[in-house]
């Protein structure tokens, strides 16, 4: 029938001016969820030309079950599993996207595309939990090396520790981070905030570069630390802020200003307390018998002196 | 009646098929009741095998217990690509595992500092819920393999580490030293490689292909903490 050669013609241009349209549909390869999508589209939008009734109420009924697709249950384990719904190739592509940021590149948009996955974040803090504590304790044996008179334990309860941390760090910050946009939602016209999963995404991500920074911190030069730690916290605040300045920038100056102050400085004292707790260069409380020993290190040396005259003035 | 009405009809299609000649012949007088026995052989014999296992000796339903994690553990050490691991899994082998490397790393003094070595339960607590989170994060990816048969292929591929704690030890016994260290690192990294190569060959195939490096990388991660474990034991 020509007509439904018409229809056809038709549908394809109304499909592809929806997509654009609505930012929020899932780009999904289904070809056939996208077909009927069109049919359905088609069937409302137009009148009811070919006089058929039952039509248009099968096109509102489908276009009803189309929107209305009964989510899973938050008891049910395929709830879950639509969060793990990542290639190998897509998780390295967001590590990738978190490592390099860049003004206008919005991770969200860019790298996340609506599916945001609770992979990368749950095993990017799993590994920075345990890198920390393992290299902490290396640092300590790297230490004993030079001064023998240092006790070394294996320091489990460090792995406790930064477990902890890093686990409530990426994800009560983002809870708070997304309650806050939330609740300043009125102010937006734009864009809507992200959802929760979106922002828990984008700090385990942002967390990425600090895996690489902290092996780096294995190297005994205090200033080579600082230089590697202030990096990685100024890429990994740039990510984060990138992300952020869309959702943030229709709000009012002091607002927008306080909140990403706020998320930078957070993130600061989380590099920097790891960075302090985790990569003491000497235990201290074996400074005063060690300085008065030969054998020292210049490194070591350099790190004693202050200590030891503020002990003996 | 309608037996009447169809044995002349059978007789005349008798001929082409003799098979049923004698069918209309048959009747049941309705004296005579029907029954009898209906012996299945499947069942008698399941039922001498459940009566043989209870009344056989204790000796023999642990020796067959421990002959079946005995071979589990063959499979590990030789891994090849074989389904013996997947289809009868037991928990008894990681448990034994488990339990052994987690007393091997304790430490023999208490000295009361704040930086000591893992407690047992600490060690007990990695591996299993290590495995778990491995198993459920395998399952959430979309992989094809049930829970228990994911956690006895992971308990059971500790054993090379099990092995390397128990060498440790006794290099420990000869006294610290850097020649020391470099033995002791060298069968803990040979050993790790051994298990995460025998865990993969069993764990890589239930996976979707685009997926298998995300379900790979935990257990990596899982056993390169217990050899850190293992390597940074002093007694």
């Amino acid at each position: 029938m020509a007509a439904a050669e018409e229809l056809a013609f038709h549908e394809f241009e109304e499909a592809t001016n929806l997509l654009t349209e609505t930012p929020d549909a899932v780009t999904t390869i289904r070809s056939d969820q996208l077909a009927s999508r069109e049919h359905v589209s088609v069937v409302v939008g137009s009148s009811v030309s070919y006089g058929a009734e039952e039509l248009q109420e099968e096109g509102d009924k489908t276009a009803l079950l189309q929107e209305e697709k009964p989510q899973p249950g938050f008891w049910t384990f395929d709830y879950y599993q639509s969060f793990f719904d990542v290639d190998t190739a897509q998780v390295l592509d967001r590590i990738k996207g978190s490592l390099l940021p860049r003004p206008g590149h919005n991770f969200v948009q860019h790298h996340l595309r609506n599916r945001p996955d609770l992979y990368g974040p749950f095993w990017i803090c799993a590994t920075l939990a345990f890198v920390l504590a393992v290299t902490g304790n290396l640092t300590l044996v790297l230490a004993q090396r030079q001064d023998p008179s240092i006790h070394y334990s294996p320091q489990f309860h460090k792995v406790t520790v930064a477990g902890i941390t890093i686990y409530c760090y990426a994800w009560l910050v983002p809870l708070a981070l997304w309650g806050f946009l939330r609740w300043r939602q009125g102010m937006r016209e734009h864009m809507g905030p992200y959802s929760f999963l979106q922002t828990v995404c984008v700090y385990g991500y942002s967390l990425f570069i600090f895996i690489p920074t902290v092996v780096l911190w294995l190297i005994p030069v205090q200033w080579l630390q600082w230089l590697f730690g202030a990096l990685a916290l100024t890429l990994s605040a740039a990510g984060l802020v990138f992300t952020l300045w869309p959702v943030v920038q229709e709000d009012t100056r002091p607002v927008a200003t306080a909140l990403l102050s706020t998320v930078v400085l957070l993130h600061a004292l989380l590099a920097l307390g790891c960075k302090m707790y985790f990569f003491q260069p000497l235990p201290l409380q074996h400074v005063v018998p060690a300085s008065q020993g030969t054998s020292l290190s210049p490194n070591n040396q350099l790190l004693l002196t202050p200590t030891w005259s503020i002990a003996t003035s | 009646m309608a037996e009447a009405e169809e044995s002349p009809g059978d007789r005349e299609t008798a001929s082409p098929r003799p098979l049923f000649a004698g069918l209309s012949d048959i009747s049941i007088s309705e004296d005579t009741p029907v029954e009898g026995e209906i012996t299945i052989p499947m069942r008698s014999r399941a039922r001498e095998f459940d009566s043989s296992t209870l009344n056989e000796s204790v000796r023999n339903t642990i020796m067959r217990d421990l002959k079946a994690v005995g071979k589990k553990f063959m499979h590990v050490l030789y891994p090849r690509k074989s389904n013996a691991l997947l289809r009868d899994w037991d928990l008894w082998g990681p448990l034994i595992l488990c339990v052994s490397l987690a007393l091997m790393l304790q430490k023999s003094s208490v000295d009361g500092e704040p930086g000591g070595g893992p407690q047992f339960a600490e060690v007990f607590v990695i591996i299993w819920f290590g495995a778990v989170t491995i198993t459920i994060n395998s399952k959430l990816l979309g992989g094809n393999i049930s829970f228990f048969q994911s956690l006895c292929v992971l308990g059971y591929c500790i054993l090379p580490l099990t092995a390397a704690m128990l060498i440790c030890r006794l290099v420990l016994l000869a006294g610290p030293g850097p020649i020391n260290f470099m033995i002791r690192l060298f069968v803990v990294v040979v050993m790790f490689a051994w298990s995460v190569i025998a865990s993969t060959a069993f764990l890589a195939d239930s996976q979707p292909p685009n997926r298998k490096a995300l379900a790979v990388y935990p257990v990596f991660l899982f056993y390169f903490v217990i050899s850190w474990l293992i390597l940074t034991f002093t007694p």
